[in-house]
């Protein structure tokens, strides 16, 4: 009896296997030649909330008092709207897109390097920003850009911007840098103290570096390499890997390793410098003469979202001036709405984060997901996708 | 009444292991990331000609199999005293102290160690200034993936050798075989198996890991972070799993080989 | 063997160095929630409370406390009757695929957990969800306990190996029920063997952050889960920190209590 019921089972493996290799095929029409969005429709009209939303978001993005009593802006939404928030915080932005190919989830605050993704996979939904009315106080410099958007289609809504800047221990390096050549510098004298990113999307990094220093190559959008110029920023990078102490991705271990030198010279964010200076530690955060790469988050609402109406009025409060105010405040970033400024607790906020300061915004690359259809416009090549970033990211790190 | 319990097991998780390395031969159309259902060995083809997956894997082997050989040299002699020197009542005051540790967060044991290794930390500072010590790198993540999977090792061990009554080594003293001689023809024979356990848990944790070395590992990549970038760069599920083959058939080979030993009862 | 006295005492000696390695770390943990620095600046300047009160008020750490508490209770819970179920069965009877059973029931704890956590949430996605239960606590207590079984089942057979069968059929020739063999023979003989896998079970769920991340449903947020998007955070590190200790302190009484319950000879061990 028991060895029949094992064959059984058996067989019933074989046929979970075989339905799971059936379904789930393209939605969208897609060759090698062109790259299509797939067709789903916005919302047109804005309904009663259905009691609850499912949200992924950065850690510090949805925040109700949990962690800290006076850090809370759901319990007067939940209050406002009947809308009950879980939230699921992912650690990047590949386990972003992984969650929301779930279909669980309703709202996502993706980074650049997720949203493109997420468009082109039709997991995310266009966005009626007529039915969003904090959209209207939301920086122009942020609208219908690159990341979140396709054809003056909106994808999202802005929640806040951040540059990558370049941080240095002030009492170790003497000469203070104002280029990013002194993280690539083969010679250089911190070497084994250097540190990075650690991310694919850090080789635009290079890429805006070698299109200020190398205009042969001619490097128009540093998310846009074809062949020559993806090859040439991952040498740059390989060569770079011999300085490297160590990469980071989560900002106590950045934070930490400046205060202990670890690390004496490489990318960060403001917030980490605010930190690092709070807790006492020598260090400067400068954007350098080239610019910089930087993101800017996007509320994005799913394709499959099972509480549209709920997700909507998360969008619009998140970006109201009260709220965005305290989560830039909270995470430490420049906030979308214009308004906020006025709202938050540290009148000095706006100006540390250059949050109206578009002079500044010019010359940051925010993130962009890489993909083969070029993003700079050129038709007569295809560009490194992010796949291929990476597996050179891989190998860079050897 | 064992099918319900058998039928998840069997069906749903060994399906869905099934399913993943089928995945492997697929590939991801790089302009829609939708998976492509077409049998391509492609990925393998990469995994198998680029050098860097081989220096990764080795790499990972390497410090797996360092970490197992730390924790035997650590736990043998811990568990022996646990099991045959200590008086019966501190010996359970030890396997409290031993699982005691397993409670507190495992990232937090991590990120403890990062503190203790720090340029000017304590490690560095008992050892004579900034930069004496370590550091961050690839001994940093032996040395703390040592420290956190020992328990698992210790464990087993004692459990084995607390099983061998004192009157059998009493009994091989008698009759005139020394220590040495003892711990070969009577130890041994337990030992291994439960060795063998325990190096289930050091060896299979450690080729899993992708956190610690995040957080001591300096530059250092294993092939854990690269199952978890690819699955994450979402859209190669098919590359991921082609890479997650290698600990999975490492593994499988390991547990084919210890299964003779009886390692597998002694977990 | 007898050891001479100075085998005894170089043992002795290795095992409180051992127990040195393993216990600095954590003692680091317990000053760090002290560190009035939020990255914990070695060596400490300032000394503070303020992050025990902030972890005292902290709503999200007991909750997700709360969260871990169910998981592993219920993750052992089904642990308990599924391992001890398998173990009797290789025990008492002879069936095909028997001798595979044991490996694989090892399968999901050997592989990486990053394997385990994909294969299982596909597993999820493809069987359960089409019943209509969708991701969250239960689909957390159904993976940590399908890596869990292992502990339990290798207990309880080495267990029974030991034991045998007489007793029991002593008991039935006697005249009991199968209940009352069961109730009055056969569950204490196995049930030191039960609480130490149910420790070790309860304790490799508790801990588990891998296989979480990947079946664990939206707004289901264990601890290990928690400290995880908080210790990531300099706001937060320090009150992840007095988490860990308080931790640290609080298992030593659930390990204790099993090591009382189940007898002089437990703890791990079946013997």
């Amino acid at each position: 009896m028991r060895h029949r019921f094992f064959l059984a089972a058996l067989s019933a493996g074989v046929l979970v296997l075989a339905g799971c290799g059936g379904g789930d095929s393209g939605s969208t029409g897609s060759g090698p030649g062109g790259l299509s969005v797939p067709k789903i429709d916005k919302l047109a009209s804005l309904g009663a909330g259905e009691g609850e939303v499912n949200i992924v978001s950065w850690a510090g993005y949805v925040e109700d008092g949990s962690t800290d009593k006076t850090v809370d802006w759901v319990s007067d939404f939940t209050k406002e709207t009947g809308c009950k928030v879980n939230n699921k915080v992912a650690a990047t932005s590949d386990e972003m897109v992984t969650l929301m190919k779930t279909g669980e989830y309703d709202v996502v605050s993706a980074s650049g390097d997720a949203s493109l993704r997420l468009i082109y996979g039709g997991d995310v939904a266009p966005v009626n920003t007529d039915l969003i009315a904090n959209y209207k106080d939301v920086f122009d410099g942020l609208k219908n850009k690159q990341w979140n958007s396709v054809d003056s289609v909106a994808y999202g809504i802005p929640h806040g911007r951040g540059a990558n800047l370049l941080m240095y221990r002030t009492d170790v390096v003497k000469e203070a840098p104002t280029s990013w050549g002194a993280v690539f510098d083969a010679n250089s004298p911190y070497k084994g103290k250097i540190t990075a990113y650690d991310s694919p999307i850090y080789i635009a990094d290079a890429a805006l570096y070698l299109m200020k220093t190398k205009p042969e190559l001619n490097i128009k959008n540093p998310y846009a390499l074809d062949d020559t110029q993806f090859k040439a920023a991952t040498d740059l990078l390989t060569q770079q890997n011999e300085l490297i102490g160590e990469y980071w991705s989560d900002y106590t271990k950045e934070v930490q390793a400046f205060k202990a030198g670890n690390s004496v010279l490489g990318t960060t964010w403001q917030i980490i410098a605010n930190l690092a200076e709070a807790d006492k530690a020598p260090v400067k955060a400068i954007l350098p003469t080239e610019g910089a790469t930087g993101w800017s988050d996007t509320w994005m609402i799913s394709a499959k979202a099972k509480h549209p109406n709920c997700g909507y009025l998360w969008m619009n409060h998140i970006i109201s001036p009260k709220a965005n105010a305290a989560v830039a405040e909270w995470f430490g970033e420049a906030p979308a709405n214009k308004l906020a400024c006025a709202q938050t607790a540290d009148k000095n906020f706006c100006t540390t984060f250059h949050a109206d300061d578009e002079a500044y915004f010019q010359n940051v690359w925010y993130w962009t997901t890489p993909i083969a259809r070029c993003l700079d416009g050129r038709t007569d090549v295809t560009c490194k996708d992010y796949s291929a970033w990476t597996q050179a990211w891989t190998t860079i790190k050897g | 009444m064992l099918s319900a319990p058998l039928l998840w097991l069997v069906v749903a998780y060994l399906g869905a292991l099934a399913v993943l390395l089928v995945s492997a031969f697929w590939t991801v159309n790089s302009f829609t990331g939708q998976v492509v259902k077409q049998f391509t060995v492609a990925n393998f083809r990469t995994i198998l000609t680029e050098e860097v997956y081989r220096n990764v894997t080795l790499r990972s082997l390497g410090v797996a199999a360092a970490v197992t050989v730390i924790c035997v040299v650590l736990a043998v002699p811990m568990a022996f005293y646990m099991a045959k020197v200590a008086s019966p009542r501190s010996r359970k005051w030890l396997v409290i102290a031993i699982l005691t540790p397993l409670w507190a967060s495992y990232l937090v044991k991590a990120y403890a160690w990062r503190i203790l290794l720090a340029n000017g930390g304590p490690v560095d500072w008992l050892l004579g200034g900034p930069g004496n010590g370590p550091g961050y790198g690839l001994f940093a993540v032996i040395l703390v993936l040592s420290y956190l999977w020992l328990p698992y090792m210790i464990l087993p061990i004692y459990a084995g050798l607390e099983r061998l009554p004192d009157s059998m080594l009493e009994a091989s003293a008698d009759l005139g075989a020394r220590a040495g001689r003892t711990f070969r023809q009577i130890v041994l024979p337990i030992l291994i198996p439960s060795v063998f356990a325990g190096s289930i848990f050091t060896f299979s944790l450690s080729l899993g890991d992708y956190i610690t070395v995040q957080i001591v590992g300096g530059k250092n990549q294993l092939i854990g972070n690269l199952v978890y970038a690819n699955i994450g760069a979402a859209n190669n599920l098919p590359f991921a799993a082609a890479i997650a083959t290698v600990p999975v058939v490492v593994m499988v080979i390991y547990l084919i080989a210890v299964r003779r030993s009886g390692a597998l009862e002694e977990l | 063997m007898t050891l001479s006295g100075f085998s005894r005492w170089a043992l002795r000696a290795f095992m409180a160095l051992g127990l040195l390695f393993i216990y600095v770390p954590l003692m680091l943990v317990l000053v760090n929630s002290f560190n009035g620095d939020r990255t914990f600046a070695w060596p400490p300047h300032d000394f503070t409370t303020r992050w025990w009160s902030a972890a005292w008020a902290n709503d999200g750490a007991r909750a997700a406390l709360l969260t871990s508490v169910k998981a592993g209770l219920g993750a052992t819970a089904i642990a308990l009757i599924l391992g001890t179920m398998v173990a009797f069965a290789v025990q008492r009877f002879k069936f095909f695929g028997r001798d595979t059973l044991s490996l694989l029931i090892v399968l999901p704890i050997a592989l990486p957990g990053i394997v385990t956590g994909i294969a299982l949430d596909s597993a999820w996605r493809s069987v359960i969800e089409p019943l209509g239960i969708g991701k969250g606590l239960f689909s957390v207590i159904v993976g940590h306990a399908t890596f869990c079984v292992v502990t339990i089942y290798n207990n309880v057979l080495a267990r029974l190996r030991r034991t045998g069968v007489s007793l029991e059929d002593a008991s039935a020739d006697l005249g009991a029920s199968p209940g009352q063999t069961f109730r009055y023979v056969t569950f204490p003989l196995i049930r030191s063997a039960l609480l130490a896998g149910g420790l070790l079970s309860f304790a490799l769920s508790f801990d588990e952050i891998i296989v979480t991340t990947f079946t664990a449903g939206p707004g289901v947020t264990t601890l290990p889960i928690w400290i995880f998007n908080n210790l990531f955070r300099p706001n937060q590190a320090p009150v992840v920190n007095v988490v860990a200790a308080i931790l640290v302190v609080l298992s030593v009484l659930p390990v204790w209590f099993a090591q009382r319950l189940a007898g002089p000879d437990a703890g791990a061990s079946r013997t």
